[in-house]
């Protein structure tokens, strides 16, 4: 297949998996609340993916990643706010909002990348918790964020096709960015940072920008946490939340964007069906965390990805093959 | 004017001076070996000609130009390369990619096109060039066939290839080989010493090697440097140093 | 002046528990090179047991405090033997989920067992007064946690420095193949290393909860990340860096209490210990390795 007709392929595919939602919503097996439920599954996507980058493919452990949420929420809520005078029509400054939010979870990814990442594995790990910390202290101690009662504002709104398209332009944007050289670059990072450098990779500009794009989609999702729940709860943006961000990436596969996806729907939806003994939901959970990495340490995929493409490339040979009876490859997995 | 020159170039670890006066010059399209006892401080040489460590004392000049303080990439742009004692691959990514992330610092395309990648535009025309070049690379050591193998599965003496293969996609004035025959068997050493060959007869690059293998220093290399306690004690032609008694003493700790 | 000595005496109070707790991270850091996620509900589980030992069976304080640190210690044990051995030598990222995941797992069955709502730790009676030094006043319970915790330090550094076991441990922590060659039971020694950390997290979760009158199923979280904080401080791997590490933290977070702010002490204790590491990445008594090349 050409360049084009892959890109084509996996396009439709995107098409294709929303009209099937739409179809769901229609004939009523997805009702509101499976949407609601859709959405938060949406927002756990972005932030489980953008904290692939930043650990599965920089390969820089990262504790904190709620607090990035935090920043870029409260950000793209006080913007809103801001541009309100100017009667943007709302989807604009929804958008506008968002990638405001973005770019300050961004600016506090280098600030706070610059000096931490010369630290390695374990320590980077304590210090993003630590950031994480001190940012949901200062929320709860500043004024215009509301305090520990939480931000309450003109906020936009977010239905399942906007969480739809969100989702769908940030996971192009992260395979387009990962499959190419600076994509490289950062895999050769997490590979062997002394010979990544050796060979002309200036690593610590892209350990900071990886880093620093890894928090600008933790900003967005955190935006569109906001816009969805049409409140922000600072309780929310604790330790607990990022460690579950980061369960998200590890059950998925580290340095696999489908397998994050997999795994946020996965555990999305077992939280559904646990709420029902929702006491024990949390303690079943975590003997599943501990059985998975006893296991299948490398998570659901691995370092494999889905694609369409892939899909298609097999449902053709299937059926050539099926005019000569035989049938062995059943994988559409691709390996990146 | 040599290609690399160091001049009085030295390096103190908290009092101990693991390098000292140590001056060498290589030429263009030169063979040199490098070689002293355990512990004598010639991957220190190394680690201080490509930036890892920052000399205390002393200049490095590459083509004329000093790279003392340029960090590891700016230098590898300047064109000296290296291999490292223990190989060190990208070992979850394919041979092909392996090579690819030397041609990094050659490549321009920044972020914004790699995200929006309109047909005709500098992405399509630098990856398609790069992927072209790697794959010749790569077949020039007859490893074509292994291009999209995860570099971790290659047989050790492969490894050892394809880090020779990733240092000279760089496009090196100055290669540096870090014992690029340790570990292997006489047979993958002969093959080794071939391709060193064949490095020096088709691509425009001199060579500094680190090596133990006194068969293999002595049969390819053209001229020899010794040290011992991070000073150099004899330089020459390999007969002369075969036949240095400072050269013999240091090696059976006289 | 006045109000000074008094958060000083606050501060080595609270350090003294951090730097029981930070005993337990440092010890199996050093040893397995993981971030013990679970020895902070190490500390909560110990203040349950204790709790219990008060409360249901009527046993006096002293003795409470050793059924929850030996109970602790078997349990710390178990955890290790059943989540983190399989994992010995799995991508230390691997081991790192694991013990977050036990850390969630300890959590909730406490919660699911004895419910949310925190449960008051009763007054021990021998326990009430203070000693006055002028103006100064310290609580008997104060002095006793500092006591405890010094007799205790005072015993592990026996155990690491004179006894056969001491020595297996840092043999282990130097290099585990060499320590097996040379005839350590190296699971052994790993589990042994569990125990005492355990039973020190537990008796740190005690005095904690004597502190602060209350136990509850998360409460292990907060003093948890501070003493790892602290054994990060001191230099992780260190003994007495952990013990300094964690009367460091306990001074810094009762003056920032005492003279800043009490709603921002966290967000001060996190500051602090980002700059040490910045400077000082390997702590403070802490040596800096560089990756060989």
């Amino acid at each position: 297949m050409k360049k084009w007709q892959e890109y084509g392929t996996t396009l439709i595919g995107i098409i294709l998996l929303y009209i099937f939602l739409i179809v769901l919503m229609a004939v009523g097996l997805v009702n509101g609340y499976h949407q609601g439920v859709l959405v938060l599954i949406g927002i756990n996507v972005i932030a489980a993916t953008s904290l692939n980058l930043a650990t599965g493919y920089l390969g820089q452990l990262a504790l904190g990643h709620a607090g990035f949420m935090a920043i870029g929420a409260y950000t793209a809520a006080l913007f809103m706010q801001m541009i309100k005078v100017i009667n943007l029509p709302v989807d604009i400054a929804l958008v506008a909002a968002l990638i405001v939010g973005g770019l300050m979870a961004a600016f506090f990814g280098v600030i706070i990348g610059i000096p931490a990442l010369r630290l390695r594995g374990d320590y980077l790990g304590i210090v993003t918790l630590g950031f994480g910390e001190i940012i949901k202290n200062a929320i709860f101690n500043l004024d215009f964020t509301g305090g520990a009662r939480g931000y309450r504002g003109y906020l936009g709104s977010i239905n399942l096709t906007k969480m739809y398209i969100i989702v769908a332009i940030v996971l192009t944007v992260l395979f387009l960015l990962i499959r190419s050289r600076h994509g490289r670059a950062m895999i050769s990072i997490k590979e062997d940072e002394i010979a990544a450098e050796a060979v002309g990779v200036p690593t610590t500009f892209y350990k900071i920008f990886g880093f620093a794009t890894s928090a600008f989609f933790a900003g967005i999702a955190g935006g569109t946490l906001a816009f969805y729940q049409k409140m922000i709860d600072p309780k929310k943006f604790t330790f607990m939340y990022s460690v579950e961000i980061f369960i998200i990436v590890v059950l998925g596969g580290m340095g696999s964007i489908t397998g994050t996806v997999v795994a946020a729907v996965i555990l999305g939806v077992l939280n559904e069906f646990l709420h029902v003994i929702d006491q024990w939901r949390l303690v079943i959970y975590s003997i599943l965390l501990v059985i998975m990495m006893i296991f299948r340490p490398e998570g659901l995929m691995g370092s494999k990805e889905f694609s369409f493409v892939g899909l298609v490339k097999w449902l053709l040979k299937k059926m050539n093959k099926s005019s000569v009876g035989d049938d062995k490859d059943s994988a559409s997995l691709e390996v990146k | 004017m040599a290609l690399l020159e160091t001049k009085n170039l030295g390096i103190t670890f908290g009092g101990l001076r693991a390098v000292g006066e140590f001056e060498i010059s290589i030429e263009k399209n030169e063979l040199v070996g490098l070689i002293g006892p355990n512990g004598a401080g010639k991957t220190t040489i190394f680690n201080l000609l490509t930036g890892v460590y920052v000399p205390t004392e002393g200049d490095i000049l590459l083509n004329g130009e000093s790279i003392v303080g340029l960090k590891p990439y700016q230098i590898v742009k300047k064109g000296l390369t290296r291999t490292f004692q223990n190989i060190r691959l990208f070992k979850d990514m394919t041979v092909l990619d392996n090579v690819k992330i030397a041609f990094h610092h050659k490549m321009q395309y920044g972020v914004p096109n790699a995200i929006f990648r309109f047909p005709g535009t500098r992405f399509w025309k630098e990856e398609k060039e790069i992927d072209e070049k790697a794959r010749e690379l790569l077949a020039l050591f007859k490893m074509e066939g292994s291009c999209n193998s995860l570099a971790k599965n290659l047989p050790y003496g492969e490894q050892r290839k394809l880090e020779i293969a990733r240092g000279l996609a760089a496009d090196p004035k100055l290669l540096l080989l870090d014992e690029p025959a340790a570990g292997m068997n006489p047979q993958e050493t002969r093959e080794l010493m071939e391709n060193i060959h064949f490095i020096r007869n088709n691509f425009d690059v001199s060579i500094l090697l680190i090596e133990h293998d006194m068969h293999l220093v002595m049969g390819i290399c053209e001229r020899i440097i010794v040290i011992d306690y991070g000073m150099v004690i004899a330089k020459g032609l390999p007969d002369e140093i075969k036949a240095n008694k400072k050269v013999i003493g240091a090696y059976l700790g006289n | 002046m006045n109000v000074f000595v008094q958060q000083v005496i606050n501060g080595i109070h609270v350090g003294s528990i951090y730097a029981l707790i930070a005993l337990g991270y440092t010890m199996v850091y050093g040893i397995v090179r993981l971030i013990n996620f679970a020895h902070g509900d190490i500390l909560m589980m110990g203040a349950y047991f204790g709790l219990f030992s008060i409360t249901i069976f009527n046993l006096p304080f002293g003795a409470a405090i050793i059924v929850a640190m030996l109970v602790c210690a078997v349990f710390g044990m178990l955890i290790d033997i059943i989540a983190y051995k399989p994992l010995r030598n799995a991508p230390r990222i691997s081991a790192l989920i694991t013990a977050l995941g036990v850390s969630l797992f300890l959590e909730n069955l406490f919660r699911v067992l004895f419910g949310a709502e925190p449960k008051k730790m009763p007054n021990v009676s021998s326990l009430q007064g203070h000693i006055s030094i002028g103006v100064i006043k310290i609580s008997y319970v104060t002095v006793l946690t500092v006591l405890l915790s010094i007799i205790f330090m005072v015993g592990l550094q026996f155990i690491v420095k004179k006894t056969k076991i001491g020595k297996a441990m840092r043999s282990v922590s130097e290099d585990k193949e060499a320590a097996r060659l040379m005839g350590v039971n190296v699971n052994k020694t790993i589990s042994i290393t569990f125990a005492l950390g355990s039973a020190l997290g537990a008796l740190g979760g005690v005095l904690y909860s004597v502190a602060y009158y209350q136990v509850e199923p998360y409460m292990g979280m907060m003093p948890g990340l501070k003493a790892f904080v602290a054994a990060v401080l001191g230099g992780i791997g260190i003994i007495p860096g952990a013990m300094l590490g964690g009367f460091v933290m306990g001074l810094v977070e009762s003056l920032s209490i005492g003279y800043i702010s009490q709603s921002w002490s966290n967000a001060i204790v996190f500051g602090i210990l980002i700059l040490v590491l910045l400077f000082k990445p390997a702590g403070i008594l802490g040596k800096n390795v560089r990756e060989k090349v």
